[in-house]
């Protein structure tokens, strides 16, 4: 077969079962990511079948991936969201980076993957995934629950903490110096601020810019310009990523309804190209020996999320069972982990067992999450309803 | 009555309350324009009994339903079955003669043989308003009678 045919039958092939893969997902209610991540260990490197033909493209499909997840997600807030949920939550939120942070970069050190597997690991284990976070309270009619303004404004935080985490680690990758760590972290802080100013103030302006009733002018210049955006940021060695995202901010309004509506299945299909690349460059003979660590790690930042948001919960006035809900709605972890560990892989600065590790935590997380989510609530009543306590009564006996 | 308004970001925004009986019962106006309707349990009020996903439509019908809207709707409804009876909404514009006059001196019932069954008045309802009520612009009659009794009563509210 010539290369552009076999490249075409593979491409087909892995997008046909990913389509398989998804609706697998949604019969049973889980996040596809798992799946996808399955999905790609299942072939590539050390898997069933090799897949050569598609590589190239996998791997800069990948990258856009990344750039649509990033974007979109600053679509779904606007700048003065942003700002009133950090002033919200910004005590706990330094509480959820410090205890999710430094279980991951603990085992990375106890590893000895150095200070760079350290920061990348940490980074893994600190973020929540808000999609599958999101999808979670909704699913489970938990939107006008009191607890779930607290939950999503950690989620924004940590979203917030990704835009000057990324730009770091960046660099870490890189190999610049302390002093050039120094100087990006810099310039990341003030592009953040930068953007946030202009999106509070002219975030209109930016809209207007990209706007056009027509869909497919609108879809060229939004992607264009995330693209653009993300490539000078890549230059800049902020990373791409948070180029991305922070254009996603300043976009607002109408115009970001309709970028999110007309990106959706753009990003679906990029995304879910990204997290089988990943799992294609993993070997999934190097999963079984971190498998006892991925355990350890997924227990124990279950705990600390769970900790997080009971206490975040507690803070703002909510009772016991909604201490417990607020916690367990913050264990999954998902793509971003992914996101994270994928630009380390990619940079070559940490040791193949990262990926390993990485993949098996998430797989675990993205499915233990939304099962945290669901039970934890019968399981706290059940704990509560000790012999000695009063019977309730209900406000009204049924006639 | 207190409404809380929370946002809640990347969602939309929650409106509730608490009812005298002690539930916590509201709305979150999603981004995409839905709505959602939800009522607490009675034992966590933290926590939702039901949550019910209202599209626009479902929302703004539920709203008349509640609202004052319900009663012109049930009464234009009662009467359509009856020969002859109409339900038909006046609204009092700025340049009406009874602008600030009490409706008895508008004398329709006499000169026109037309009930006026409820004013509307800025989202309330007043339920048969009595010949003292103060007529103001904006102010939305429902009138019930007959095709030709309604034209001159439409005519005196107009023309005095």
């Amino acid at each position: 077969m010539d290369p552009l045919a076999l490249a075409l039958v593979e491409l087909g092939a892995v997008v046909f079962c990913l389509g398989l893969l998804a609706r697998l997902a949604g019969r049973i209610g889980m996040s596809p990511i798992p799946l996808y991540l399955v999905g790609g260990l299942a072939f590539g490197a050390g898997g069933f079948v090799k897949l050569d033909g598609m590589h190239e493209f996998a791997h800069l499909s990948g990258e856009i991936g990344v750039i649509l997840l990033l974007l979109m997600l600053g679509l779904e807030y606007t700048a003065s969201e942003l700002v009133t949920g950090l002033r919200r939550s910004w005590q706990a939120g330094v509480m959820d980076f410090v205890l999710n942070f430094i279980p991951g970069a603990g085992l990375a050190v106890f590893l000895g993957w150095g200070l760079v597997g350290a920061i990348v690991m940490g980074g893994v284990t600190y973020i929540s995934s808000s999609g599958i976070a999101a999808k979670v309270i909704t699913d489970l009619g938990r939107i006008g629950n009191r607890e779930t303004p607290v939950v999503l404004s950690i989620l924004v935080f940590e979203d917030l903490a990704m835009a000057i985490y990324l730009p770091i680690l960046t660099a870490i990758l890189a190999g610049v110096g302390f002093l050039g760590g120094l100087q990006t972290v810099g310039i990341a802080l003030a592009v953040v601020t930068v953007v946030l100013v202009i999106a509070l103030r002219h975030g209109h302006r930016v809209s207007q810019a990209v706007h056009s009733e027509n869909s497919e002018v609108f879809l060229l210049n939004v992607l264009g310009l995330a693209l653009l955006v993300a490539g000078i940021a890549s230059a800049l060695q902020v990373s791409a990523a948070v180029g991305a995202f922070m254009l996603g901010i300043a976009i607002s309004g109408a115009t970001a309804h309709n970028a999110t509506r007309i990106l959706e299945p753009l990003r679906d299909l990029f995304a879910a190209i990204f997290f089988v690349a990943f799992g294609l460059n993993t070997d999934p003979t190097s999963i079984p020996p971190v498998l006892g660590w991925a355990l350890v790690l997924a227990v124990l930042t279950a705990a600390t999320k769970m900790m997080t948001g009971f206490w975040a919960a507690k803070r703002a006035g909510i009772a016991v069972p909604g201490r417990f809900r607020a916690g367990a709605a913050l264990i999954a972890r998902g793509e971003f982990s992914i996101v994270i560990a994928g630009l380390a892989v990619a940079s070559g600065a940490v040791p193949d067992e990262l990926a390993a590790l990485a993949t098996a935590y998430v797989l675990i997380m993205a499915i233990l999450g939304p099962l945290a989510a669901r039970f934890v609530e019968p399981v706290v009543k059940a704990l509560r309803k000790s012999p000695g306590a009063p019977p309730r009564t209900p406000e009204r006996t049924p006639a | 009555m207190n409404v809380d308004e929370t946002e809640l970001p990347g969602l939309g925004v929650r409106k509730d309350f608490v009812t005298a009986s002690g539930r916590r019962i509201g709305v979150v106006e999603l981004r995409e324009g839905e709505t959602e309707l939800f009522v607490s349990t009675w034992d966590d009020p933290d926590t939702c009994q039901a949550s019910i996903p209202l599209t626009a439509d479902e929302a703004s019908t539920l709203g008349n339903l509640l609202g004052g809207q319900h009663i012109a709707m049930r009464l234009a409804e009662a009467h359509r079955e009856v020969p002859g009876i109409v339900t038909r909404q006046f609204s009092i514009t700025p340049d009406s003669p009874f602008v600030n006059q009490p409706m008895g001196k508008a004398q329709i019932r006499t000169r026109s043989g037309v009930s006026i069954v409820a004013i509307m008045r800025e989202g309330e309802v007043v339920p048969s308003p009595a010949p003292d009520v103060v007529l103001h612009p904006g102010d939305l009659l429902v009138a019930v009678g007959t095709q030709e009794g309604l034209d001159s009563a439409a005519d005196i509210l107009r023309n005095g």
